[in-house]
């Protein structure tokens, strides 16, 4: 027994010592550049939610030049694993950090606490503290019109989505996408499957055949990648995309995309920074904001159809309406939102209910 | 010319320490081969993982911190493949676990004395995962059950459970939705060692691993469960239970396992959500046999795997090189030391044609 302790031993030993031997990595922090890190939850090849994130990234280093330097770390688990990874960036001198994803939530928090000189910019959640903002865009307005389009342009009055995570974010995406679809077709119905993912190519694809099997003649989903959207068109059938204009990577099938624009966000936020004028914001900016929009339609939406979008877009990005302004029915029948009223942020935050026209449930609750 | 595989005579104490030196510098050097392959410079990466893992006080906690649930883990999942009892449940065990310390942490609060609340929080993880184990153990003893298929299967029932759990019934009312349990209350908190994340899980672990050392070198216990592992014949000879040694044993397995799941909900997370079956269960199958299922070598291990994996990010973080790099280059430096341990039991011979004696090619486990 003694000799395999000593093994184990020796091989420990070895590799401190050749790790100790190699001197020191990091390179010295270049004076002047503003350090912006960001951490992904997917690759930014995944032409999809971190894609954007990504070209956002891109856009930064475009606009302010040498002023900033920016590095990336794609694939974090979310939960307790991402401290770690956040830690490492405000140990190693980052001056803001941008967590590109929902369930990094907590440990931000937790590390934002422990280094109050570092800001942290949090996407999508909904906690803040004198260092940490949160931000997100209402997704849910360019859901409502590529719903719009879909509604118009099913045949089978069958719409598949792929549901990711049942959470309010995608339930709220649901809704509105629905909401869209009923507005002109009051005869349709969108049947939802959800995956528990947000980026797993080969189950969401799967997800996505079982809708056409059940006779779904349009796709639309939730989760990062392009794969719901060519199995609709391998049969044939169409597609709405999502978080990118996935018409440049899949083909005319997909009819539009709610897509994600952060460029202007991130350029701003860091702006704001250097220039010492940054403070604890819950950044929720909508079409009127640029931050979300409607990707450019497929040559296969007729005019009709881009009209009525547009008219739609106009009388939201006036202010007049919102998506969830009543009445707003629910699954069951019951008003969540009397005619007159309009939903207020909070309740959108914490959506936890199907409307009409949906056809699936919510997890169990 | 033909190459065979013999079993040594007696394992040289020279072979010992060799094997596993060879072993990690041909690891090293494939590994030092992909990335020269992807554009790094292999010295600055592994001076880079090596500074990431083990650099600052802050780093090695980072690293114990992914070690501490491999340790325990990897201990359950020794005891188990000591008797060759193929457990590789300990992913749902440490979940099952983290669930039962849940539930005993948000229900038990308003019930039990402060005082008392961790304890039973920890002793209801322990509990859940050696049911968890017991279970496949008693049917593979009773009804003859394979027990690598129920130990994997039932994985997928804890961890699709806790999921059902946390996004349903036990969902944080005050979390806007989210999926996630309330936060447990301070009095259900592992504490931490110093400011680190690092927890008393570590000293669970290192007292725990001497423990089982000393039951499974110093007692007629441990004697019959090796005796069971190696020879299930003799052991029935000799009038040892062995449906009752290899529940009990199946019971301390799946017990470290929920130990675990206990320690990584009440020291890390502090309330039941996502990113608590992260692989920790299957790791420790790896720790296990690379530490030839000893239990203090699955310490020193575990703090190896622990730093690789922590090591492992800064290939992104630093080298800028894609993720699937780091993971690729972590398997290239498991598969070698894996390997390698065959060459302690075994030699290769060369054999020339002319002067052969009958081949005598052994097909033994190791």
């Amino acid at each position: 027994m003694q000799h395999k302790i000593g093994h184990v031993f020796s091989l420990a030993l070895v590799l401190v010592i050749l790790l100790t031997s190699c001197g020191p990595a990091a390179a010295p922090k270049e004076e002047g550049a503003y350090k912006v890190a960001f951490v992904y939850i997917g690759p930014p090849g995944d032409l999809g939610w971190t894609y954007e994130h990504d070209r956002g990234r891109k856009l930064l280093i475009e606009e302010l030049g040498d002023a900033v330097e920016t590095k990336y770390i794609e694939n974090v688990p979310e939960g307790p694993d991402a401290a770690r990874v956040l830690r490492d960036y405000a140990q190693q001198g980052y001056d803001m950090i941008f967590a590109t994803s929902f369930g990094y939530m907590d440990p931000t928090v937790e590390v934002a606490q422990e280094f109050p000189d570092v800001k942290f910019e949090h996407c999508s959640g909904y906690k803040t503290a004198d260092n940490m903002s949160t931000y997100f865009g209402r997704m849910y307005q360019p859901r409502y019109l590529s719903g719009i389009v879909a509604g118009k342009m099913t045949e089978s009055n069958t719409i598949g989505y792929v549901a990711a995570f049942p959470i309010p974010e995608v339930v709220r995406g649901i809704n509105a996408f629905t909401r869209g679809v009923l507005s002109v077709n009051p005869d349709a119905e969108v049947r939802v499957v959800w995956t528990n993912t947000w980026y797993d190519p080969v189950i969401e694809r799967e997800a996505a055949v079982a809708l056409l099997d059940e006779g779904a003649d349009i796709i639309t989903q939730h989760q990062d990648t392009t794969e719901p959207q060519k199995a609709a068109q391998e049969r044939g059938a169409l597609s709405v995309g999502y978080d990118s204009d996935m018409r440049a990577f899949v083909g005319d099938t997909v009819l539009t995309a709610p897509v994600w624009n952060w460029g202007a966000y991130y350029v701003d936020t860091v702006k704001a920074a250097l220039d010492g004028n940054w403070e604890t914001h819950q950044y929720w900016g909508g079409l009127q904001e640029n931050v979300v929009l409607l990707a450019e339609f497929s040559p296969k939406v007729p005019q009709d159809v881009r009209d009525l979008v547009e008219a739609e877009s106009q009388k939201i990005v006036s202010g007049d309406w919102d998506v969830f302004c009543g009445p707003v029915v629910d699954q069951n029948g019951n008003t969540v939102v009397a005619e007159g009223e309009c939903m207020a942020d909070g309740d959108m935050l914490g959506m936890s209910f199907f409307v009409k026209g949906v056809v699936g449930s919510i997890s169990e609750d | 010319m033909q190459f065979i595989f013999e079993k040594r005579q007696s394992v040289s104490r020279q072979a010992i320490i060799l094997v596993p030196i060879i072993s990690f510098l041909v690891s090293l050097l494939l590994g030092a081969i992909l990335l020269a392959v992807s554009g790094a410079n292999p010295l600055l990466t592994y001076a880079a993982m090596g500074k990431g893992a083990f650099g600052s006080w802050r780093n090695i906690s980072e690293t114990l911190v992914k070690a501490i649930p491999l340790m325990l883990t990897g201990l359950g999942v020794s005891i188990a493949f000591r008797m060759r009892f193929w457990n590789i449940g300990a992913e749902g065990q440490l979940t099952l676990g983290g669930v039962a310390a849940a539930w005993a942490a948000l229900s038990l609060a308003d019930v039990l004395p402060a005082w008392m609340l961790l304890p039973t929080v920890i002793l209801f993880g322990m509990l859940a995962g050696a049911l968890w184990a017991g279970v496949p153990a008693a049917l593979k003893v009773l009804m003859g059950v394979d027990e690598t298929l129920t130990t994997l299967m039932l994985n997928y029932v804890a961890i699709l459970f806790s999921k059902h759990l946390y996004y349903g019934p036990w969902r944080d009312p005050e979390g806007f939705g989210f999926p996630g349990t309330a936060p447990f209350p301070e009095a259900a908190w592992l504490p931490r060692l110093g400011h680190t994340r690092a927890h008393w899980g570590l000293l669970f672990a290192v007292v725990l691993a001497i423990v089982l050392w000393l039951v499974l070198n110093r007692t007629r216990w441990g004697f019959e469960l090796r005796i069971i592992g190696e020879n299930k014949r003799a052991a029935r000879y000799l009038g040892i239970n062995i449906a009752r040694n290899v529940i009990l044993a199946l019971a301390v397995s799946g017990a470290l396992s929920g130990l675990a799941g206990a320690c990584e909900v009440a020291g890390i997370s502090r309330r039941l959500q996502q990113g608590l079956s992260i692989g920790y269960g299957y790791t420790a199958i790896i720790v296990a046999w690379m530490a030839q299922l000893n239990p203090l070598a699955v310490l020193l291990v575990a703090i190896l795997m622990g730093g690789l994996l922590v090591g492992g990010d800064q290939v992104q973080m630093m080298m800028g090189l894609p993720a699937a790099v780091g993971l690729v280059l972590q398997g290239m430096i498991l598969f070698p030391m894996l390997a390698g341990s065959l060459f302690t039991e075994y030699r290769l011979r060369i054999i020339r044609p002319e002067k052969t004696p009958p081949a005598l090619v052994t097909t033994e486990e190791a």
